[in-house]
């Protein structure tokens, strides 16, 4: 799952646990759930690096994106 | 066969003569030489004889100013201008004294961001030469700046017109940008200090991003072109998430590209939310007008594509409150309305003991007034055999006969004497 996958599922699960009249058990499996988005997120973040590339068109008229020196 | 041409050294004697006719395509007529005209008064139009034609005046006269001058820089204000239906510029340039008739062909307008107006004090960049056709000194311009910058802010004024003509600047097409990009498409120079910059803020804000370069030149002749066909390139990989057009500070000119009206709508044209970061002007550029959002600097413009990584940490903490909340908040809620029930369960428990009570208290008063106790009470008593079986009765009675009397407050052991029967 990307990072934005999961800010979106933990939105929903917020969102849901916010409603009304949610069933205890199902609460408590959402919350679950969200803390393993959580913890996966916030992994993501902790490796980010930016990288930064070039855009080569070929003959064919196909991309390439190659790492640059910078 | 050998062909009786002249030879090419003759040809040559004359050229000087009848250039014009050559320069202006028609057919060279080449007149018989006669050489004794140029030799009575030693040089051409010296002797009504030697006269020479008005071509060949104008040509001299031609090359004679444009060998004189040097291009150069010339103010004055314009009037008469005409464009030309094939495509050229035609107007006065003059001041308190005198005119000079100008022209900007059709090929050199590139440089001149637009068409002058009557009356525009300009100054203006072109050659001094002769118009033959006329004989009359015209300037030939190839560069041009208007009093005031008029001639850009015209030019911006007409594309500005034009592209919110074909809605292009209407608020509703501006597209947000993504919450969390992965990949920005940076339209600029590879060399210039714009991605410098980006790279720099990028990295600085620790944002998860491939920043992807695509090369244009961002000033000179050929920026508006490259900028343009970068731009396309965006489109066709259709990779990125979100682009940044644009470049450094610089001087107006430096600029212009970015006022382009190709440039403009190869901007409105991303298929990728764009961002226009150009230079550090307080003035908006025609890609600011049209891009779905402008940035200041391209600093600026990679501070809005990109999340830094503590924006992300907090957002990503705010969610795990807001759930957290919830969970607790229900559980609260679950815990509060389970003792409620309990609190209503006793309530409506022990109301109901209470009416029982009452009921029971109720019959006791009946049975207590249908009891003989009652009336032992009044002062009567009451006769029972030793089985405890109510003497009611003289017949019951028989001599001897122990038995109990019930009184108000007891029990009497009793004995009949002697049993007789009275009559009431």
């Amino acid at each position: 799952m990307t990072f934005e996958q999961r800010v979106a599922r933990l939105e929903e699960i917020a969102e849901e646990l916010e409603r009304d009249n949610i069933d205890l058990a199902h609460a408590l499996e959402l919350f679950d759930e969200g803390i393993e988005h959580l913890r996966a997120a916030a992994g993501d973040l902790a490796n980010a690096e930016a990288r930064v590339q070039r855009l080569i068109e070929r003959a064919d008229g196909t991309f390439d994106v190659v790492d640059t020196r910078d | 066969m050998t062909s009786r041409r002249p030879s090419r050294r003759a040809e040559r004697a004359d050229l000087d003569l009848f250039a014009a006719e050559r320069v202006s395509g028609e057919p060279v007529v080449a007149p018989p030489p006669q050489p004794e005209l140029l030799d009575a008064g030693g040089y051409p139009g010296a002797t009504a004889r030697s006269a020479i034609a008005v071509s060949t005046l104008t040509e001299t006269a031609r090359e004679v100013i444009e060998g004189a001058f040097i291009p150069l820089w010339v103010r004055g204000e314009i009037s008469d201008f005409k464009s030309h239906r094939n495509g050229h510029w035609y107007f006065c340039l003059r001041d308190g004294s005198a005119q000079i008739r100008c022209v900007v062909w059709k090929g050199q307008q590139r440089a001149i961001p637009a068409a002058p107006d009557d009356g525009m004090q300009v100054a203006a960049f072109g050659r001094l030469t002769v118009y033959a056709a006329r004989g009359e000194m015209q300037f030939s311009v190839t560069k041009m700046e208007a009093e005031g910058d008029g001639l850009r802010r015209k030019a911006l004024e007409i594309t500005r017109m034009r592209l919110e003509a074909d809605g292009l600047l209407r608020p509703e097409r501006k597209r947000a940008l993504p919450r969390f990009p992965r990949v920005i498409a940076i339209v600029t120079s590879p060399d210039g200090a714009a991605l410098h910059d980006i790279v720099a803020v990028t990295r600085r804000r620790a944002a998860n991003v491939r920043l992807v370069v695509v090369p244009a030149a961002v000033q000179g002749d050929t920026a508006p072109e490259e900028l343009c066909y970068a731009l396309d390139q965006v489109n066709r990989w259709g990779g990125a998430d979100v682009v940044i057009v644009g470049r450094g500070g610089g001087s107006r000119e430096d600029l212009w590209a970015f006022n382009d009206e190709r440039v403009a709508r190869a901007v409105a044209a991303s298929h990728a939310p764009i961002i226009s970061a150009v230079g550090h002007e307080i003035d908006f550029s025609m890609c600011d007008l049209v891009a779905d959002h402008r940035a200041a600097t391209p600093s600026a413009a990679a501070e809005a594509a990109t999340r830094s990584r503590a924006e992300l940490t907090e957002e990503l903490r705010t969610l795990a409150l807001r759930a957290g909340n919830s969970v607790r908040a229900l559980a609260r809620e679950r815990r509060d309305r389970l003792r409620h029930a309990v609190r209503d369960l006793v309530t409506a428990s022990s109301a109901t003991m209470a009416f029982r009570r009452t009921a029971l208290q109720s019959v006791a008063g009946r049975l207590h007034t249908l009891s003989p106790v009652a009336t032992l009470a009044r002062g009567y008593a009451v006769p029972r055999d030793l089985s405890g079986k109510t003497l009611g009765s003289v017949a019951a009675f028989t001599d001897d006969l122990p038995f109990d009397l019930v009184v108000r407050d007891g029990v009497v052991p009793s004995r009949v004497d002697r049993a007789r029967e009275t009559k009431p």
